[in-house]
């Protein structure tokens, strides 16, 4: 079934700055989604969305190069990621941020000296002023004073902030978060959202976040795709409310109102 | 005609509590324990459902329903009687559904009407989904030759893993020389206090003993020909040459071998390795890199000090038991060993450190993602360090026997 293209796909022009060419993924010969096509404006806040075992965590792994796509390519800033060579992906990699699920943090090293070790290994400056900026970029997610703690002393939300400090160590032209909320109250999962928008609009950043927290999706996302786990292909792109309100295909807005019938909509489910 | 028969004994059962499931008690008192009835009428046959039904109990068998279905001629209909019905639990539901299957197999219509409400719900929510096909995995048992060939593909597999592994190494070897590598000073500094200084103890007890034990042994033996003093020469050559490497190798493999496998394995958990590959750092530079180089130093390092308590364990033994004079033994066993064989020893000991880090390193990238692969990936890299490291003497002894050490 032909994706719903409420919002027609954004035509790849100067301006997008992500651009996913008829992606397949999978893993050995297994093929996890195909026909992934999508551009990503600049400043956008761009949402991966599915079920689960639908393939967005893996989708994310082969936006940044973790994986090979099966076919296709990756286009960042019009420039192929996919068919780049070592040293020109590294100049890439080094103008994205990642969080990971779990937070990903250095277990052997401190907060402080987490977030300074992309500074120290891309920048020239002096180890005074490295700490200066990792304590600004701890203290930008709300973990000012806890430069010299381990990962295992704090709590899991903290972790996942101070893995998006380090993120945002390099001031990146791109960020992705993989499943930003999981396993967050719905208050510090909320906090987070407003820390990814003031985020965006202050360092100017390209957002791709893989979730399926709706409460997030709705509050952050300006554009979206919905990985369908049993098509294996894209159901439908577009901006999540919209998607939800005037999407086509149940499946999809099925997803977005979580199976339920959306207030003022119930004629809907006859 | 209707035709009785019970499972257990009759049971009485006034007050009936259909729909709760619910094991109220333990179904201790015999007259509360479940039975099934069946009676016949016309063409119907009816199943009556007595007593309490806990899995407390024991799950009934359907075996009497598939014997009163093969007596006499089929029945057009299933009906449950459940008026002497007691409290139930998933005991009943089980043996409803069993009973269905059954009679579904035969193509008799089952009416399940009749049955407790709470009952019929639960039966509706396990027959909502229809059973996943293609999801258990048929286990066809492959030949002999087909197991033979996936052996050797895995073989071959791993083998061409363990080359790309030590390619990439030597890369990242040599950048490192060219002090191109990004790795951390601090990180190296404290792996080589893990795996040296940390290890002193255990170094010292097990070299101590293990020159014990060739005194004694090469004791026992010499005082029958009176050469009790050449016990000096057989620990001395014995520890410098073979025994000292050896089990620093040994005593490494299984501390820290195994320590640099979990630790990896668990990086690759906790997706820090993604994080270091993201970041434009090379897991190879930054990981493996400092820990062989810190093996390397310390191997040799350790293997002398194992060298000398080795021969100082020897000395205990001459000394207590031979009678020797102490320095007298250790004067001999100084004469026993020439420089060829200290600095070969120490060679094969600095040898066994790349290969110790290596399989460590390696295991530890190929650890899979839970806690129970982390483990194996422990597990594996101390056998694959120790079997290697074996090799690795027998391959030194002809080495070093053509070349007339």
């Amino acid at each position: 079934m032909a994706a719903d293209k409420l919002e027609t796909i954004r035509a790849p022009d100067s301006t997008s700055h992500i651009e996913v060419r008829n992606i397949s993924i999978g893993y050995g010969s297994f093929v996890v989604m195909k026909d992934i096509n999508f551009a990503v404006g600049r400043k956008e806040i761009f949402i991966i969305m599915g079920g689960s075992g639908s393939g967005k965590s893996t989708l994310l792994r082969t936006l940044l190069g973790l994986l090979e796509p099966a076919a296709g390519e990756v286009l960042y800033n019009g420039e192929s990621f996919t068919r780049a060579d070592p040293d020109q992906r590294l100049r890439m990699l080094r103008r994205f941020g990642v969080t990971y699920q779990s937070g990903a943090l250095w277990s052997s090293m401190t907060l402080a000296e987490n977030v300074a070790l992309p500074l120290s290994e891309y920048t020239n400056l002096s180890p005074a002023e490295i700490r200066e900026v990792a304590s600004l970029k701890l203290a930008m997610v709300g973990l000012k004073g806890f430069e010299d703690f381990y990962p295992a002393q704090i709590s899991g939300g903290m972790q996942k902030r101070a893995g998006l400090a380090r993120a945002i160590a390099l001031d990146p032209e791109v960020l992705f978060f993989d499943e930003p909320s999981a396993g967050l109250d719905p208050i510090t999962s909320r906090r987070l959202d407003d820390l990814i928008l003031e985020l965006r609009d202050s360092l100017g950043s390209t957002v791709m976040v893989v979730t399926h927290e709706l409460a997030s999706i709705f509050a952050i996302g300006d554009d979206s795709v919905l990985l369908d786990g049993e098509s294996r292909t894209p159901i439908a792109y577009g901006n999540p409310r919209q998607l939800r309100d005037h999407s086509a295909d149940p499946r999809v807005r099925s997803f977005l109102t979580r199976g339920e019938p959306p207030a003022g909509s119930v004629q809907d489910r006859g | 005609m209707p035709e009785t028969r019970t499972d257990s004994s009759p049971a009485d059962t006034p007050n009936a509590v259909s729909g709760t499931p619910a094991a109220t008690q333990g179904s201790s008192s015999a007259a509360e324990d479940s039975a099934v009835l069946f009676e016949r009428e016309d063409d119907i046959l009816a199943i009556r459902l007595l007593g309490t039904w806990s899995l407390d109990a024991g799950l009934p068998s359907t075996a009497d329903l598939e014997r009163e279905l093969a007596n006499g001629p089929a029945p057009k209909r299933i009906v449950f009687d459940t008026t002497e019905l007691g409290a139930w639990d998933s005991a009943l539901v089980t043996f409803v559904a069993k009973a269905g299957q059954l009679c579904r197999a035969k193509g008799i219509p089952i009416d399940r009407s009749r049955l407790p409400a709470g009952l019929m719900r639960l039966l509706q929510l396990a027959e909502a989904v229809p059973e996943a096909r293609d999801v258990r995995t048929v286990a066809a048992a492959p030949g002999l030759l087909t197991r033979l060939g996936q052996i050797g593909i895995g073989y071959g597999g791993s083998l061409r893993e363990a080359l790309t592994f030590l390619g990439e190494f030597g890369m990242a070897f040599g950048s490192m020389l060219r002090g191109r590598a990004r790795y951390q000073v601090s990180d190296l500094a404290l792996i080589i206090q893990q795996c040296g200084a940390n290890a002193l103890g255990i170094v010292s007890l097990i070299s101590f003993l293990v020159g014990v034990i060739l005194a004694f042994m090469g004791a026992v033996q010499l005082q029958k020909v009176g050469a009790q003093i050449f016990v000096a020469n057989l620990v001395a050559i014995g520890m410098v040459r073979e025994m000292g490497a050896m089990m620093t190798a040994i005593i490494m493999s299984g501390r820290t071998g195994a320590a640099f496998a979990a630790q990896l394995g668990t990086m690759k958990v906790t997706q820090e390795i993604d994080a270091l590959q993201t970041m434009g750092l090379s897991p190879m530079e930054f990981l493996v890199v400092p820990r062989v180089v810190a093996l390397v130093l310390m191997m040799p390092l350790l293997c002398a000090y194992s060298d000398f308590l080795g021969i100082m364990g020897g000395a205990a033994v001459g000394s207590v038991m031979l009678h020797l004079p102490l320095f007298g033994y250790l004067d001999t066993s100084l004469h026993a060993v020439d420089l060829t064989s200290l600095f070969g020893g120490l060679f094969k000991a600095a040898t066994y450190g790349v290969l110790i880090a290596l399989a460590g390193c390696l295991r530890g990238f190929q650890s899979g993602s839970s806690s129970s692969a982390v483990g194996d990936a422990a597990t594996s890299a101390v056998v694959t360090s120790i079997v290697l490291v074996v090799v690795a003497c027998g391959i030194f002894a002809v080495i070093f026997n053509i070349l007339g050490l």
